[in-house]
């Protein structure tokens, strides 16, 4: 047999187990990139060019390098700019960081849509810069925008084996190490795709509720 | 007594196409000033710029004695910065012609946020103090409603109390009943008169009804082609313009008001 059910069994609570670790990363490395991609974003639009450059800059470097290279990279370089963070923790800041920089043009596309007069009705009222973007146009421009922010959110937990490259435990490295150890691959790695199948599937299903949430609040 | 705005060779461009083309003016307090011309004369530059939601390329506007764009720093006179800006547009508010109401706050949310965030009222007092104005421009039971379940009409009362609650000695109005369905234009222009009647606001007001300029202005300001072509009490402006293209103007609009 090629499957076999009972030895499948067996082995998926310890991939249970490893996939907690990486819904804790897509949830958390999700969490730095829906808010540093929003500082990202307003900080583009500084008027200073001291500030606008470099953040543009940093967005197009992180979006044009790979996943990969940038959590090898904070892996191996962290510990020597002294920084020590635990394999997971370096994964979630790659994680997030390299979100950022997609949410972050997310986010633009939101700020853009927002009329003019709106900018201008805050003038008039004379809104400070922070007032105008907390209460006007962030609350405005997330609405819109949550779709996209879903997709990367399914997208960022597909990336999560790329954690496994820095020995984080998580569901994929963790079904590579049962299949070195009893030589079956074929059950812990169908059911590491099962599980990834079934949570996409899930959380697409919560994205759209969160959309209708907020088209329904916003009529 | 000194005027309440002075401008003086006031001139804006957008891109080489000239839209104020030097304008000097004066408006003393509580005065109420018509503003009235051809499309594209340049009457909503104007008001933008007092608003500084634009920046003249040349000229001087002077706001309560104070020079909206320049301050003095040591004894020399240097760019406003943003805290200058701040503090002098507190005196200004503006009602636009397409509301620019916040959609994501109720009506009372949009006439409270510049009091709490601006004038820095505690939450309950502004409450309060958006209700009140609220029932001054007759939306009493439209407190909690968003912008989307307003009318037109309604919507633009929301905007006048927004603007109103930040109780400015001057407020600007940008064809502010242009956007509306023809029914509902009386009875905004009758609140503007109400406001203008009250006598405590400056107000500018840029407009294409000429009865209404006619009976409640102090002033009407003909604008032409980037300039004024005349600036005199009501009576004169509509019973003997001293320009021809003036008498041309009120004439074609005159006839299609009917």
């Amino acid at each position: 047999m090629i499957f076999d059910w009972k030895f499948a069994w067996q082995i998926a609570p310890t991939l249970g187990e490893a996939l907690v670790v990486t819904v804790q990363a897509t949830v958390l490395g999700m969490l730095i990139a829906m808010s540093l991609g929003l500082a990202l974003a307003v900080a583009r639009r500084s008027r200073s060019r001291l500030v606008s450059w470099p953040i543009a800059l940093f967005i197009e470097f992180t979006r044009s390098t790979p996943l990969l290279v940038q959590i090898y990279f904070l892996f191996y370089v962290l510990p020597a700019a002294g920084v020590r963070f635990s394999p997971l923790a370096t994964g979630i800041v790659a994680l997030g960081v390299h979100y950022s920089a997609y949410c972050s043009e997310v986010y633009r596309a939101g700020i853009e849509g927002i009329p003019k007069g709106q900018w201008e009705a805050a003038t008039a009222l004379n809104l400070s810069r922070w007032h105008l973007w907390r209460d006007i146009v962030v609350p405005q421009a997330i609405p819109p925008v949550v779709p996209a922010l879903g997709n990367y959110l399914v997208a960022m937990f597909k990336d999560t084996p790329l954690l496994s490259a820095i020995t984080v435990l998580e569901v994929l490295q963790t079904a590579k190490i049962i299949g070195s150890e009893t030589f079956r691959y074929v059950e812990p790695l169908t059911i590491t795709g099962a599980l990834f199948l079934v949570l996409s599937l899930g959380s697409a299903t919560l994205i759209r509720r969160v959309e209708k949430w907020l088209k329904v609040r916003g009529a | 007594m000194d005027p309440i705005i002075r401008l003086r060779g006031l001139r804006k461009y957008y891109g080489d196409l000239p839209v104020l083309r030097g304008i000097d003016l004066d408006v003393r307090a509580a005065e109420t000033v018509s503003v009235i011309g051809p499309s594209g004369s340049g009457k909503s530059t104007l008001l933008r710029l007092l608003m500084t939601l634009e920046r003249p390329d040349g000229g001087t506007i002077e706001i309560d004695g104070e020079s909206l764009w320049t301050m003095e720093r040591n004894g020399k006179r240097i760019p406003a910065d943003s805290r200058h800006l701040r503090r002098v547009r507190r005196k200004v508010g503006m009602v636009f012609q397409h509301f620019n109401l916040f959609p994501h706050m109720t009506a009372r949310g949009n006439v409270m946020e510049g009091p709490i965030r601006v004038l820095g009222m505690p939450h309950a007092e502004a409450a309060g103090h958006a209700r009140r104005f609220l029932e001054r421009v007759g939306l009493a039971d439209k407190v909690d409603a968003y912008p989307a379940q307003l009318s037109g009409g309604q919507k633009q009362r929301v905007a006048i109390a927004r603007a109103l609650a930040m109780q400015p000695k001057i407020m600007l109005f940008d064809e502010i009943t242009s956007a509306l369905d023809p029914e509902l234009v009386s009875g905004i222009l009758r609140l503007l008169r109400e406001l203008s009647e009250q006598g405590t606001m400056t107000m500018i007001i840029v407009t294409h009804h000429m009865r209404f300029a006619e009976r409640c202005s102090d002033r009407v300001v003909f604008f032409d082609n980037g300039i004024i072509l005349e600036d005199e009490p009501p009576e004169v402006i509509f019973r003997n313009p001293r320009h021809e293209r003036t008498r041309k103007f009120l004439e074609s609009i005159l006839e299609a008001e009917g």
